[in-house]
């Protein structure tokens, strides 16, 4: 199989910040690489020299085989953008987007006409598609915004965060649409901070953090890496949550994470229920209540924080990384969280 | 020959797509035409009678100024229109397309023109109205109306550069008023060059404006061939030198905005 996308020891610089620092990447033609990480990673900028909008300082990339320097104007025929700010002509309707789009393509008038066509139909925009994008809601116009990334039917296509900001009912909905496009065959690099996402699109995952690829592999051999469940546990006040926390890590077997403001202990375990048992019976000695306990299995969050040390949910500035907050706006200040 | 072709006809793609929001957004027309309406009624109405130009009524003597101001005005929607897009985003969307380089800045500029053409017809209507005539022929007056369009096209490359530079329509627009103002009224547009006191007197006869404006005003017929023209070789020679400024406005700021374009990236 060949490879649509590769990188090399990819440099990005902002002044003294490396946005990319030593990006290597390999996409097999026709999968699905999920690029994870929080804000301020280097999703954006690994995109965006991708797709030609920048050029690295340092290292080299191909996307379908083609350098992105080089033979950029080549390349540009071979991809299709979808970014995390919908970029759509909010003056012009639906139709009028997609038709300049395929227009500069180098679609022909009329092949720009019917594969406009197509497209408001194959992404529910039939009945929207000759008002203004201004009064699209925002799940319509990430779904328009789509469909221009796809008006030319590239082999390799750019999603940056498809859904951030979304409603999940959108969210949803975009899923299905992406999962359609990842069934028709087309290579696909999707970035973002959902790791819910990640897990259900990708094929392969790539989590980034500080501007590398920080840990590769499918979404369960990443759990795995993590190994073990979780025994996760809410407590009555946040006065026991000191207790509670070194009662339960006397069984955990790495470390806990706690949330203060919702009075939650994470913590890995191996031992399954007797080490729910345990932990409930030592609590209930210590005089601690237990609002909700249970056991599951390790999610891409668990994986996160056990690779980086912070979830992917923190505030770049507010984790314990030496030089956290040092990242450039990558231009993620949409909403987080979910 | 083809790599031409195509750029061409992807600039006529984005014209028409900016073309487009001027119908859909009808506002932006009737304000930047009601500006110089405003203007127009101002100047000869409130000025004009304290305001001298030998052998030729005030009125006629401020419709060519009033123009080159207002295309000049109409030029610095290309660098909103362009600080705009990499807001948006859009210009991100451009840039990953298989498209022409140039085919955002010539799109931009070409549907500008359009936009000026518009307003001075609104404009001449007006400024008919209040007692304008053209006193030339009709070739002579459509070469003075050519040149306007011709320099404010020119002029809109410039702002061009400065648009994708600053990257925030909001700046833009305050930093071209403080900047096309006094280049608008430091001229022989609203009074004679000459009334002015030396330093100003220089700076306005030398001021491209100036020669734009000179040269339409006697292409309209709005000069009197018995006054003799200004002591000042641009504007003895205005069409000379306004077409001199057009073919070096262009020469330093068409390849400047093109490699300011492709380094230009949202946010």
């Amino acid at each position: 199989m060949k490879d649509a996308i590769r990188a090399e020891g990819l440099v990005k610089r902002y002044g003294p910040v490396r946005a990319l620092d030593g990006f290597d990447l390999t996409v097999p033609e026709g999968t699905v690489m999920g690029l994870l990480g929080p804000n301020g990673a280097g999703k954006t900028t690994s995109v965006r020299v991708f797709t030609t909008l920048l050029e690295p300082d340092a290292g080299h990339a191909t996307v379908a085989g083609l350098d992105v320097v080089a033979d950029a104007r080549r390349l540009r025929e071979m991809i299709g953008l979808s970014g995390q700010y919908a970029a759509v002509d909010e003056y012009l309707t639906g139709f009028e987007n997609l038709d300049m789009v395929g227009r500069l393509y180098g679609l022909g008038a009329k092949a720009a006409r019917r594969r406009a066509t197509e497209l408001l139909e194959r992404f529910d925009l039939v009945e929207a598609a000759n008002r203004p994008v201004k009064g699209y809601s925002g799940g319509m116009r990430r779904r328009l915004d789509l469909a221009g990334a796809l008006v030319a039917q590239p082999p390799v296509l750019f999603l940056d965060e498809p859904t951030t900001g979304l409603d999940p009912r959108s969210r949803i909905g975009m899923w299905g649409v992406i999962a359609e496009l990842v069934a028709a065959g087309s290579t696909l690099l999707l970035t973002t901070q959902y790791l819910e996402e990640a897990d259900r699109l990708a094929d392969q995952i790539a989590v980034i953090d500080h501007g590398r690829v920080i840990a590769l592999g499918t979404a369960d051999e990443l759990k795995k890496q993590v190994g073990g469940e979780r025994l996760v546990l809410t407590v009555g006040s946040a006065a026991e949550l000191a207790t509670a926390r070194s009662v339960v890590a006397a069984l955990a077997s790495g470390e806990l994470a706690v949330e203060e403001h919702t009075r939650t202990i994470t913590a890995p375990v191996s031992g399954g229920a007797a080490v729910l048992v345990e932990s409930l019976r030592r609590l209930d000695g210590e005089g601690v209540t237990v609002l909700d306990v249970g056991l599951r299995r390790p999610s891409l969050d668990d994986v996160f924080l056990s690779l980086t040390g912070h979830t992917a949910q923190d505030e770049a500035g507010t984790d314990e990384q030496p030089g956290a907050g040092r990242r450039p706006r990558d231009g993620h200040d949409e909403e987080r969280g979910r | 020959m083809t790599a031409v072709v195509k750029a061409f006809g992807d600039g006529m793609v984005v014209a028409k797509r900016n073309l487009i929001k001027i119908k859909r957004v009808p506002d932006l027309l009737v304000f930047s035409t009601l500006s110089p309406i405003m203007f127009v009624l101002l100047f000869a109405y409130v000025f004009g009678s304290s305001i001298q130009t030998p052998g030729v009524s005030y009125r006629e003597f401020l419709m060519a100024g009033i123009f080159a101001q207002t295309v000049l005005f109409g030029a610095t929607i290309t660098g909103s229109g362009l600080a705009e897009d990499l807001q948006k985003g859009i210009v991100d969307r451009f840039r990953s397309l298989p498209m022409a380089r140039s085919a955002v800045l010539v799109g931009r500029t070409t549907s500008d023109l359009v936009n000026n053409v518009l307003v001075i017809l609104v404009m001449s209507a007006t400024g008919l109205l209040v007692g304008w005539r053209i006193r030339s022929s009709v070739l002579e007056a459509l070469a003075g109306f050519a040149l306007l369009l011709l320099f404010a096209y020119a002029f809109s490359w410039v702002m061009a550069v400065i648009g994708l530079l600053v990257r925030s329509p909001e700046v833009f627009n305050n930093a071209s008023f403080i900047a096309v103002f006094p280049l608008t009224f430091i001229a022989n547009t609203f009074v004679p060059a000459e009334n002015l006191a030396t330093p100003l007197r220089v700076i306005a006869q030398w001021n491209p404006v100036s020669a734009v404006t000179q040269s339409a005003r006697e292409l309209f017929g709005n000069t009197n061939p018995n006054v003799p023209p200004p002591d000042a070789w641009p504007l003895q020679h205005p069409v000379v030198t306004t077409l001199g400024w057009v073919v070096l406005l262009l020469v330093v700021f068409v390849p400047l905005a093109v490699h300011r374009y492709k380094k230009a990236v949202s946010r």
